[in-house]
């Protein structure tokens, strides 16, 4: 090694040279560079790449906001279109799923709220119910279509004072899962609190004691087992969000 | 020995204009950004439940689902940007009229027999009949590929546009049919820059030469 060194120093620096040197450094730029495109880490610095992609996540959020039309339905289906069985789906396998027990459960309400007492189960049944067909668009491609009978949920943040003109409502679920939409999807007609899966009471694999269904985002933006949740101003990211998924994914 | 065995004698002439070269490499960019991105995407839900096919993981890029789904939501604006200017300039410079018809079923039929036949000559300056329809095939298939994972990306939002592909599970389909075309497009159309690289020049630096086939020929 030193041998090697000590002669390249010797060597006049001829054009030849200085040719190659160049030619070896363009190399090593060129594979740099195609290396941080084609792992998605930058080799020399780890976080441009990821701050890049996080801006554009960040525009994305911003561009759907501004297409997203408040008054436009997700398309509804028939009981025959039913997906049966409907998949199981949660970041942990369905034996490991979250029995939450009905009794002494109450939905804790916080944040920009006027009416922050919390809310039985019998209390939500006891308040006017729709139900719906519609199509369960998973982030990894697959969609299902399912039946979800609830609560709407608009209707719900006005009843209990939420302010409507804050940009956030999260959730925070049983299972440790969190996640957190824009005030204007959570006016749409079609976001319920769903209590009910096929009219029957919302099972636990799909999420009892409720599970927010949202038609107009993804599916993991439709948090299930919830327990709490709060309106507010500031970013409340989610399980998935956190980790690189577009925090709108709105449909 | 003839002059026109030396490529200095014969002439330089302008083939590329400088928007489509550009428009071409951001392309090459923007291409493989969302191909190696999407078959990440695919990956994690195959969309034929009956063919049981993944790509391999070192064809793509994003490291997982979410990774790959931000380098696909990232390159989408380069790809669709560049796209659109390529087809105003296109468009408003005549360069489509230009270099991609007159074609006819008559004229594809007549090259497509001489490609096959290894007898069809390349011209540095005038695309024959194949090509025009490869390359007018290959821009269709973009539209398609743009137009189906818009509808993917928004199946609520743009669902009249998807109600012509069958919804949600049909524009998956054309998608991933569209991202075929464009593949296969890529292969035949790196295998000819192999099979005669003189073609690589013009679209790099503009110019370049004329072929034996353009200087036999009296038509400029």
């Amino acid at each position: 090694m030193i041998t090697r060194a000590t002669s390249k120093l010797l060597l006049p620096q001829t054009k030849e040279l200085q040719n190659i040197q160049r030619r070896l450094f363009m190399k090593k730029t060129l594979s740099l560079g195609a290396l941080a495109m084609l792992t998605g880490c930058d080799a020399t610095d780890p976080s441009i790449t990821d701050r890049i992609l996080g801006a554009m996540s960040k525009w994305n959020d911003e561009v759907q906001l501004a297409i997203f039309n408040p008054n436009k339905p997700a398309p509804v289906y028939t009981e025959a279109d039913i997906t049966d069985p409907f998949p199981f789906n949660a970041f942990y396998s369905e034996d490991e799923v979250t029995t939450v027990e009905e009794v002494g459960y109450t939905l804790e309400l916080s944040g920009m709220i006027d009416k922050k007492e919390s809310w039985t189960l019998d209390r939500l049944r006891a308040l006017p119910q729709v139900s719906q067909i519609t199509r369960h668009i998973c982030v990894e491609g697959w969609s299902a279509i399912g039946k979800w009978g609830g609560v709407p949920f608009g209707d719900f943040l006005r009843m209990v004072g939420a302010d409507t003109t804050a940009k956030y409502v999260g959730f925070k679920c049983a299972d440790d899962y969190y996640s957190s939409i824009d005030m204007a999807t959570a006016l749409h007609p079609q976001t319920i609190l769903a209590l009910t899966f096929r009219d029957q009471v919302l099972p636990v694999k799909y999420g009892f004691p409720m599970k927010l269904r949202v038609p107009t985002k993804l599916g993991f933006k439709n948090p299930k087992h919830i327990m709490a949740m709060f309106v507010t101003n500031d970013y409340p990211g989610g399980y998935w969000e956190d980790q690189g998924y577009n925090w709108f994914s709105g449909s | 020995m003839t002059t026109l065995d030396t490529i200095e004698a014969i002439p330089r002439i302008y083939i590329h204009k400088l928007f489509v070269r550009v428009f071409h490499w951001v392309n090459v960019v923007g291409m493989t950004m969302m191909i190696m991105s999407g078959w990440r995407i695919y990956n994690a839900s195959p969309v034929f439940e009956s063919i049981d096919f993944t790509f391999p993981k070192w064809l793509t890029i994003g490291g997982w689902l979410g990774g790959a789904l931000q380098w696909h939501f990232a390159a989408m604006w380069l790809l669709v940007v560049n796209f659109l200017v390529y087809l105003v300039l296109g468009f408003a410079t005549g360069h489509f009229k230009r270099r991609m018809t007159p074609v006819s079923p008559k004229s594809v039929a007549t090259d497509l027999g001489k490609a096959i036949k290894g007898k069809l000559p390349h011209s540095a300056t005038t695309y024959n009949a194949v090509q025009k329809i490869s390359y007018i095939g290959v821009l269709l298939a973009i539209i398609l590929t743009i137009m189906s994972g818009s509808v993917v990306w928004k199946p609520v939002q743009l669902q009249e546009l998807g109600l012509l592909m069958g919804g949600y599970e049909g524009a998956r389909v054309v998608h991933f049919l569209g991202m075929s075309a464009i593949c296969a497009f890529i292969v035949v159309h790196l295998a000819l820059v192999l099979i005669v690289p003189s073609t690589l020049i013009p679209m790099v630096m503009g110019w370049g030469r004329k072929t034996k086939h353009d200087l036999e020929d009296n038509t400029p």
